[in-house]
Order: C-alpha cells, then structure tokens, then sequence
C-alpha cells in the first residue's frame, strides 16, 4: 500500500525467497518450516511450468509488462523466458545445496547469504519461545475505514469489524493461544500508535519498506501483491504503464501506486484518500485510469462493469506484521505462527475466501497448490455493491446504518465535544482573566498561548498531543487526548471571547465593587466575571456547535466518533449519500438541542429583563424602555 | 465636634493637566459638606481621591483613623490592604448608580458584607432588608436593577454602600442622572442620613439642597478650593468672583 524503493523491494523479496532455499542445520524445526516453503526440484519444476501455463492464459496478458520492474525484482514470474530458465537453474542448484550441506556455501551469493542468516536468526529465535499466557489478549491495530478486502465493518452487522486481516489474526491468536483483539487506529498513525503502545502489533495491508523498518520489527509477509491498473470498459487506448503519460491518473496518497506514477513522470497523478472515490471519478470521467493494489482493486474496480483491469499487475510489494523494536519475543511467536500457517494451507484457504489469493502470494508461499476461485466473501461484497437497491431494501440499509452511527459515533461525539468544551470554558476564563488583569511576564504568556493555539491547526496540534508528547514520557489514552487537544484549542477561542465579555463591562462595576471594599479578585469573582458570562453565551454557543462538529478530526488519533462510523460504513456499502445525509442530520439534531438551551439559558440569565424585546417590536421599532418609576 | 475627615494639600494631574492644585480641607463628624463649582473643576476627581478609587500625586488623606499617603514607604500589598480598610469605613455612592445588574436589590445590598466582612448570610438578609427598607424599597426587595426605576436604583445604591456600615458616606453626583421628578426621594434620604448623624460628603448641582441642608459649602474652582463657609454665608454673599458667577447661573 506505501511506496519503496525498488531497490529495497528486490531485497526483501530476496531475502525472504533467499531464506526459504538455504535451511541451516543444527535447527530442525526451522528446517521443516523452511522446508515446506522450499520445494524440492521436481515440485519445482513443475510448479513452474504450471505456473507458466496459467500465465500463458491468464486474463492478465504478459503484453505490455513493465519490464524495466519486472526484469529487476519481480523475477522469473512475469520476466522472459530466459530470465525464468535461469531462475529455474538456481533453484535447482540451491536445492541441492540444502541436501549436500558441504556444497551449499558455493552457491549462494554474498547478499542472499547475509539474508539468509539473517533469517536464521530469526527462525532460531522462534526456538526457545515459550507460549505465552493464554488470558493475556492478542491486541492488533488497523484502520477499518480503509475497506474490503483488509478490515470492513460486516455489512450485515456494523458493528462488528471483518476482512482477511481478523482472520489471519485471529489464525494467528489460536495458533498463540491469545485472544486477538482488534483496535481502530488512523491507517497514517498505525505505526506511531503501536509505539505508543495501543496495541502490541500493526496489521493493515503495511508493506514491508527500509524506513519502516527503522521504527518496528516486521514479521515475514503474509501477503504479496502488485498495482492493477483499471480504466472504463470502453477505454482501448490505455493498456500499460507506459500508456499514461499525459494522462489523468489516480490513486491513493502516499501508496507505492503514487510513487510508480510519479516515477515514471509526465503522468497528472490525482491522489485520494479513499479508494470509492478514485474509481467514481474514473467512472465520471475525471480520470482517465487508476492505479492501485490489487486487492482493492479486485474489491472495487472489478464489480463495477463501467470499468475494467487491463495489463498485469505491476510492480511487487509484500506485506508484514508490525511489532515493537523491543517485541522480539512476539515477533518469533508471530512469524512462527505464520509459517504453520503457510504450512497448512490455512492462509490460502483465507486468501481464497476472500477472493485474493493471487500468483504473488502463491510465489511467496513457493506454490502450495493450483489457481483460485473467487472465494465466498468476495462474492457476497462484489453483490452487495453492486446489487440495485429496491426502494424498500435501501430503507432496511439506511435503518441498519442507524444502531452503528447512533450507539457507537454519536455518544462518543457528545462526549468528546462536551468534555473538551468543559476543558474549553475553564481555560479560556482562566487565560482571559490572567490576560487581563495578570502582571506582565503572565499576561504575555496567555497571549502567546492565545496566539500559538489559535494561529495553528487542530490536527497538527492533536498529532503533537497524542503522538509527540509520549516522545517526553507523557502519554495520554486516545479520549484524554482528544478532549485535551480539542479544549486547548477552542480555549483560546473562550480566551478571546471572555476578555471580550469581561471588557464589555462597565467600568463602574469594578469601581462600585472595590469602594465597596472588595478586593480586586472578589469584584472579577462576584460582579464582573458573573455578567461577563452571561454576555458571552452566544459567542461560546457558537464555538461549542463548531467544536462539535470539529470534533470528527479526533478520528486521527484512533477515536471512533461519528465521522469515523460514517467512513467506515460508506466504504462498506459503497454508500457516500444515503450515509452522508445521515449523518449529517445526526449532527444537526444532535447540536439543536444545545442551541437551544443556550437560548434558554441566555433569556433567563438576562441581566436587564426589560430589555428582552420581540421580535415583532424590535420590528416596528420599538425598543424596550426602562419605565421610570 | 471632632474632625472626621481631613485633606491637606492635595495634588492630582491628569497628564499635564492639573485636576487638583492643592487642596485642604476637614470635614467634622455629623456634618453634611457639599461640594460645588462649574463642570470640569475637579469635585469628582476630589471625591474619588477620598476612597481612593484616584490616586493623588502628593498630599494626604485621613479618614478616621486611616492616612493614605503616598510616600509613607508602604509596600504595594500593604497600600492596598491599607486602601480597603479605608474603603470600608466610606460608602460610595455614584452618579449612574452602577448597581450589580446581575444581582436583586437584596443580593447587592448583601453581597459585599458576605465577601468582604464574611456576615452569614442570614445576618446579611436581614440588614439587606433593614436597609432597603429605610430607603423605601420593602417591595422591591427581589427585583433587579433593570426592572426599578432610576430613583429606586439611586436608593438601592445608598442601602447598598450603608450595609458595610460606613462611617463616611461619599455622593458623587447621586441625582444628576435622574428624572426631575425623581431627584426628591434620593434628597430625602440623605436629608434623613443626615437627621441621623451620618457624615455626608456631596457633590452636586442641587443648590437649593446644598443651601437648605448642607453644613459646609466648599466651592471649587480650577482644581482649587476657592471658597468655603456656611451656605448662608456663600449663597448669600460670596466672596470670591468665580463663585458669584456659578451661582448666577444656578439661583
């Protein structure tokens, strides 16, 4: 899903593959492990030419391949025959080589060794792994709102997460004896909140790069995959890579699509946050073609008979498990995990439920059996989005959108927006107040804070609150995040409209309140502030509904509020309308009620009563006049 | 009789311009003094220097037992506690009342004994309800200032700055703002503070109050006291051309 170098995909891809043909002694359990990835010659062979066969007939002509890409890493699968003849022959000899173990060194070459004990490392380290407790739960992240085929909220029952990723975890927790436990998190901030410790591994379609690797330990793939290339059923024009340029292409931002479009240059790549999107837009006519991973690919470009794939996929990346540097522990048990898993067929049967399981993923696995069939769930899915609705079923989807948007995003919306306006309100009066009457090294510093809060992004201020500050050993849970970095926002917002209110009061009342012989905190506690209050209820009702409706932001730092429900379920049912006026009218009713307390409040706390004027006076212009008494 | 208040050579500027050229003057227990002269001469800046609400470039201030004093070395903590000592012994009263808006007759009466004096709040009720009774207002204990009108506000002023018990009460202009009609039920209270023995200082434009009620007619003039004596004595023949030519105006 995320971009890498080519260089450094060759390499993994080397290193995985490099491992798997090179078993060490002195390691039994890892030879058999090795072993079942590693086939032996004739398996191999034969594997090969069945391979070659299918790929003769594919759907997926070898025509028009990216050579360039393809003759460097993706190897013998799409590459010329000669390339695939000298594949073959190394295969071969490294086989042998893993029988007669004195000539095995011979063979390999310097960069496949180093790969390879470093794989050994860490298949030995699986060894003296002990199963963990069985209580302690397997906790995962992944975003949900990215879509089928990874993670999806059940189109029959939102509220419970599906894709092919629960079922390799929870594969992969049965095989750990843990419980796995998924946990929401923006698909940017996978990795940051698995630092934070959110949850103990990282599982969404996260390719294995360099730069990644920097910040976690990654598990060996467990799914391998190329870019497709989709356009409109009518389009001849477009049938490679090499046919893009001048041409308006999609994808998604900061994927490994992007970066090959932008490679190859000359291309107007339109990247979108969402996968729904692009494939409207080339289906409307705003883009010309789109690339992106299969899997998604085959989820919502295939179905969708205005479109169409043409050439093979391009392009090879592979993706892993995420773990913590200092896991290695759960790294060992993960990898050991999925290598039984590979082992036993399991992860196929997976991928063929889902409908992914494709020759990569087959190479990865050096070929454990024959082509697929669209697997059961990506039947259901391609129905489901594609099916017309009658009037009556898209009521019944409406109506089941309501207990997802209405149990789970809502209270979770009021809460985050009532707590962070509360935060809001008590800081903005404390900073208004040292402002204005503080000594000076104070009153510049509630100005600075009025400046920096309010002169910056929310979003930036949220990433820094919940991502940067454990940097400094202050960790905050994500809803303690959210409500502090939503109230110290909207607190400079209340700062300014406090020093308003409190301004906007007559100099006399402070003048009455000291001779009387208050101090001046007293007179601002009992006479100033009390009717600065009242008069900034209709600005801070304002910020509160605008608070409100910012609070969808707090998506980005793993809160599932409304905006997020709505995501996920949109992409689900490929649905942005009916979902969209839902939610949207969620709310607005949600906030009316606030309105109109706020109102409420402001009548009944009028200081001049006499002043409250209808509207139908204030028409005919007449003010409301203190009667002389 | 005893000296209650006492001003000597008060200096006051505003910028380069002089508000107060060095103004004495006593004031004795009991007495009602009313401060007179043309727009502009400094009787308000005078009155505000008495409560401190300005503060004065040089001279000093006694009120009882409490000399404010610029130069005397105090620390500004130690001033201001010293300022509101002095504040609870003198009563303010303003020209446009400045009651608390958000509070009823009752609660501003009761407000600052609570805060300030720490009175429960029963005893502070039945003060509250003592006083706004003495100034006519025993019906309108729970209405707020918006709803009474501008004599009945002026009253629930008086009835407020009486509840700290003050010594001293200071009137700044009380019925300037007020309807015609109205300025007699304010008079009549301080008339009625003053059959009491209350010291009463006040400025204001009411020169048939000032003469009829008022021990002591002190006559400013361009930040100076240019005249001071018994109101017989100044309406009748002032002395002092400046004072002749207010008057004039006035009677």
């Amino acid at each position: 899903m995320i971009e890498i170098s080519a260089r450094e995909r060759g390499r993994q891809h080397r290193a995985w593959g490099g491992a798997q043909r090179n078993p060490r002694k002195g390691a039994p359990k890892i030879i058999q492990a090795c072993e079942a990835g590693d086939r032996d010659v004739a398996n191999t062979n034969c594997y090969e030419s069945q391979r070659n066969q299918l790929l003769a007939t594919s759907c997926r002509p070898l025509r028009g391949l990216d050579t360039l890409y393809h003759n460097q890493f993706l190897g013998f699968r799409y590459a010329s025959p000669q390339a695939l003849c000298r594949r073959l022959l190394r295969r071969l000899k490294t086989g042998c080589a893993a029988q007669k173990k004195s000539q095995a060194m011979p063979g390999l070459t310097v960069g496949s060794l180093r790969h390879a004990l470093l794989f050994f490392a860490l298949l030995c380290s699986v060894l003296p792994a002990k199963a963990q407790s069985g209580d302690q739960p397997l906790r995962w992240g992944g975003d949900a709102e990215g879509g089928a085929p990874y993670l999806l909220p059940n189109p029959k029952n939102p509220r419970e997460i599906i894709g092919f990723e629960v079922d390799l975890m929870d594969a992969v927790g049965k095989r750990l004896n843990r419980k796995s436990v998924f946990t929401q998190n923006q698909w940017d901030g996978l990795i940051p909140g698995l630092q934070r410790g959110n949850y103990d591994l990282a599982v969404n379609g996260i390719e294995i790069t360099d730069d990644r690797k920097q910040q976690v330990n990654f598990s060996i793939p467990y799914y391998a995959c190329g870019e497709q290339l989709s356009v409109r059923a009518g389009e001849n024009s477009i049938n490679s890579l090499a046919d893009l340029k001048g041409k308006v292409v999609g994808t998604l931002k900061a994927s490994l699509a992007q970066r090959i479009l932008e490679r190859a240059g000359g291309i107007d790549v339109r990247s979108y946050e969402n996968q729904n999107n692009a494939y409207d837009d080339l289906a409307l006519g705003r883009l010309q073609a789109v690339l992106m991973d299969w899997p998604i690919a085959v989820y919502y470009s295939k179905p969708n008979p205005k479109l169409k794939f043409v050439g093979p996929s391009i392009e090879w990346m592979e993706y892993g498990i995420a773990a913590r540097k200092e896991d290695t522990e759960l790294l060992k048990q993960v990898n050991d995990a999925l290598l039984a898993l590979i082992k036993s067929g399991e992860l196929r049967r997976i991928y063929e439920k889902w409908g992914i399981w494709n020759g990569e993923t087959d190479q990865l696995f050096a070929g454990i059996s024959s082509a697929s069939q669209p697997g059961q769930v990506y039947q259901e899915f391609t129905q489901n989005i594609t099916k017309k609705l009658t009037w009556r079923e898209r009521l019944e989807r409406y109506k089941s959108y309501l207990p997802p948007l209405l149990l789970i995003g809502a209270p979770m919306t009021l809460l985050i927006s009532v707590l962070g306006m509360a935060v809001a309100i008590v800081i903005g009066l404390a900073v208004a107040l040292i402002y204005l009457y503080a000594p000076r090294p104070a009153s510049w510093l509630a100005r600075g804070y009025v400046e920096l809060f309010r002169g910056t992004p929310l979003l930036i201020q949220l990433y820094l609150i919940f991502y940067g500050l454990p940097n400094v050993g202050v960790k905050l849970s994500p809803l303690v995040a959210a409500v502090v970095g939503l109230g110290l926002n909207y607190g400079a917002y209340e700062a300014e409209n406090y020093r308003a209110g409190i301004e906007a009061i007559p100099r006399g009342q402070m003048e009455a309140a000291l001779s009387l012989g208050m101090t001046r905190a007293q007179s601002l506690r009992h006479v100033i502030v009390p009717q600065a209050m009242r008069l900034v209820i209709p600005p801070v009702t304002n910020d509160f509904i605008a608070l409100f409706k910012d609070s969808s932001i707090v998506s980005v730092i793993t809160m599932v509020e409304l905006t997020k429900v709505y995501g996920q379920l949109a992409s689900t049912y490929y649905d942005y309308i009916g979902a969209g006026v839902l939610t949207a009218a969620i709310y607005f009713l949600m906030g009316l009620p606030f309105v109109r307390l706020a109102r409420w409040v402001e009548k009944r706390l009028a200081t001049d009563r006499r002043v409250v004027v209808t509207a139908k006076r204030r028409r005919f212009g007449v003010g409301a006049k203190p009667v002389e008494g | 009789m005893s000296t209650i208040i006492s001003v000597n050579n008060l200096h006051k500027s505003y910028g380069g311009a002089a508000a107060l050229r060095g103004v004495s003057f006593d004031v004795e227990v009991s007495e009602l003094t009313a401060i007179i002269g043309p727009s502009g001469c400094g009787k308000s800046t005078l009155l505000r220097c008495l409560n401190g609400l300005e503060l004065f470039d040089s001279g000093r201030v006694r009120i009882g037992e409490i000399t404010l004093d610029l130069d005397n070395g105090l620390s500004h903590r130690d001033f201001n506690a010293r300022l509101r000592r002095l504040r609870e012994e003198v009563g303010m009263v303003f020209q446009s009342f400045n009651l608390f808006p958000h509070l009823t007759a009752m609660e501003n009466a009761m407000l600052a004994p609570m805060v300030v004096k720490k009175v429960d709040r029963r005893k502070a009720e039945s003060t509250a309800r003592e006083l706004l009774a003495k100034v006519g207002l025993s019906d309108r204990l729970d209405y707020y200032p918006s709803q009474l009108s501008g004599g009945q506000q002026q009253r629930a002023a008086i009835a407020r700055a009486l509840a700290m018990e003050p010594k001293v009460m200071l009137y700044d202009e009380p019925t300037s703002a007020l309807d015609p009609s109205l300025v007699e039920e304010v008079l009549n209270i301080m008339r009625k503070l003053d059959d009491e023995g209350m010291t009463q200082v006040v400025v204001t434009h009411e020169m048939r109050f000032a003469r009829d009620v008022a021990d002591k007619i002190l006559v400013l003039a361009d930040g100076e006291l240019i005249e001071s004596g018994l109101p017989d004595v100044i309406f009748s023949s002032p002395s002092d051309e400046r004072t002749r030519a207010f008057l004039r105006r006035y009677l």
